[in-house]
């Protein structure tokens, strides 16, 4: 069952200073399972941000449609939540008042209902005993368990995630994509992930769509056949090198391509 | 047995952690040791400067007689009524400025004309409306300290994060929960910025008040005082004004501080 579906759409900016039009996102059609773990990956300027705010509804569109469960997408909706890379908390919140903010504005549950569900989602992302804490007594990687707790106390439909790990450590990000995935596994959300590490893309997603450079076009996308749970020992998996390696083929072409036509200008 | 520290806080000798105190006071004594020593020595003239005895002498005698503190009675009284008054309406127009566009748009040619004027300059036209009594002087304290509130209230309220913003949207919020989960308590250190400042003017505004309009109060002490070449009157006014100025800032600091404690910046 489809869950997010993208059809033709294409995003023009008004390039102010220059005073012409940026083409950012070029005629992509996608569509999304139910409960599917789909990842984007790309060159960057390629339009993943563009895309994925179209999609959360904060970004207006003109050209093509968005929709989920078949209504079309007019702007936010209880039905989707966002992870931001920027961890984007209310400093002034602590750890659990934060986890409860989107639930706070979506109005969907009564009191005793986000108390138990902050408590539940605290939980859930290994931050508890932090609930009284402040966001800037949290290291990058525990602010984004918040900001993902926030994101799943609100109980959407789709889990929108734009590069949520792109300033964690190397090892933090490796960590936290378990997490994910265990957490994943529990939730079953839908997932739309951004993101240009390819690695990161193809150990965490059932599928991958790779974005072309500007203007960003849907230019293929690979079907991940490993089972799940899925371990980090599975990075090291010969197989995963060769897709990983295809995709970085694919892009690496775009990104000459790009210099070329950079070039001749 | 060693007693086990806290982990995290390393140990400090008294000294290390006092140390501010310690050399502050210090230096202190040691000043007012100098100084009355120059004065002992005859080194002072009696006319243009005071002595750390006389001055103690002089407080304690307008202590008793009790005009000191019908003065300083006075002057609380006008810095009161006159910086509640700017506080209350400080920030409630700084909130409605600030979040309204178009209020602001239309406001401002009026209050950067007015912010840029120093504010003692409209004080002999203040005492010309208001006389000499008590209105005139809260009027100046309200003055002097309203336009400091104000324009960090509004400074606070339009500093609204982007990145909130955006994740706010996405979270559904109205325009009305973006300004109560958002714009107000990430303007609560601005405004406490804008209290702290309005404080040291509102002092400044009721001691030139005083000074300029006025047959009471502290800055009318010090000002007939000078007049009459009473040094030592002059200068138990004036200690009692920096001693009003060191509290009242500092509480003000400590309020600015325990509000803004998750600022990562400071
Ligand atoms: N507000 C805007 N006005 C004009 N052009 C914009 C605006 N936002 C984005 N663009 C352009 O649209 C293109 C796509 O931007 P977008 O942020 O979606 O890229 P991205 O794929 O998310 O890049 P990155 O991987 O660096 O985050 C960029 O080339 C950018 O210059
Ligand atoms: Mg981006």
């Amino acid at each position: 069952m489809v869950k997010l579906s993208i059809e033709h759409l294409s995003k023009r900016y008004w390039f102010e200073r220059e005073d012409r039009e940026v083409l950012a996102v070029s005629d992509v059609s996608l569509a999304v399972a139910d409960g599917e773990f789909l990842a984007i990956v790309g060159p960057s300027g390629c339009g993943k941000t563009t895309l994925l705010n179209i999609v959360a509804g904060l970004l207006p569109y003109e050209e093509g449609t968005v929709s989920i469960d078949d209504k079309q997408v007019r702007g936010p909706g209880v039905d989707r939540a966002v992870v931001f890379q920027q961890s984007s908390l209310l400093p002034w919140r602590t750890i659990a008042g934060n986890v409860r903010y989107g639930m706070e504005l979506q109005r969907r549950f009564d009191e005793a209902t986000m108390r138990e569900r902050t408590e539940h989602f605290v939980k859930l992302v290994g931050l508890n005993g932090f609930e009284r804490h402040y966001p800037n007594e949290l290291s990058g990687g525990m602010q984004q368990r918040v900001n993902l707790a926030r994101a799943l106390a609100a109980d959407p439909k789709v889990l929108l995630m734009d590069e949520p790990f792109a300033a964690l450590d190397a090892q933090t990000r490796e960590f936290m994509q378990a997490e994910l995935l265990k957490i994943w596994s529990q939730a079953r959300k839908t997932v739309l992930f951004i993101t240009h590490q390819i690695n990161e893309a193809v150990y965490l997603a059932d599928r991958v769509a790779v974005m072309s450079a500007r203007p960003g076009r849907l230019k293929e996308v690979f079907k991940i056949p490993f089972g799940r749970p899925r371990t980090l020992a599975l990075k090291r998996d010969p197989r995963f090198l060769e897709i990983e390696d295809a995709i970085w083929q694919l892009i690496e072409e775009e990104s000459q391509r790009l210099n070329m036509v950079l070039a001749e200008k | 047995m060693k007693r086990k520290e806290p982990s995290g806080r390393p140990h400090q000798s008294f000294y290390t952690k006092h140390e501010a105190v310690i050399l502050g006071s210090l230096s202190v004594v040691l000043m007012i040791g100098v100084w009355q020593a120059c004065w002992s020595a005859g080194l002072i003239s009696p006319l243009f400067f005071s002595s750390p005895s006389a001055i103690i002498k002089q407080f304690r005698y307008t202590l008793m007689e009790g005009t000191l503190l019908a003065d300083m009675k006075y002057s609380g009284t006008n810095f009161a009524i006159g910086f509640g008054l700017a506080a209350i309406t400080g920030v409630v127009a700084g909130v409605l400025i600030g979040w309204y566009r178009r209020l602001r748009l239309f406001f401002d040619p009026f209050l950067s004309a007015l912010y840029a004027t120093p504010r003692v300059a409209m004080v002999p036209l203040i005492i010309i409306w208001f006389g000499i009594g008590i209105w005139s002087k809260v009027f100046i304290v309200f003055l002097s300290a309203f336009f400091p509130i104000l324009i960090n209230t509004v400074g606070g309220v339009r500093a609204l994060d982007r990145d909130l913003l955006r994740a706010a949207k996405a979270y559904c919020a109205s325009d009305w929960q973006i300004f109560t989960t958002l714009a107000i308590p990430g303007s609560v250190p601005f405004i406490l910025t804008g209290i702290r400042q309005g404080v040291a003017l509102g002092l400044i505004g009721v001691v030139v008040g005083e000074m300029v309009g006025s047959s009471q109060g502290v800055g009318f002490m010090v000002a007939y005082g000078g007049q009459t070449f009473n040094t030592d009157t002059l200068f138990v006014g004036m200690i009692v004004i920096a001693f009003s100025g060191i509290l009242l800032t500092w509480i003000a600091e400590r309020l600015e501080r325990r509000f803004s404690r998750w600022r990562p910046e400071r």
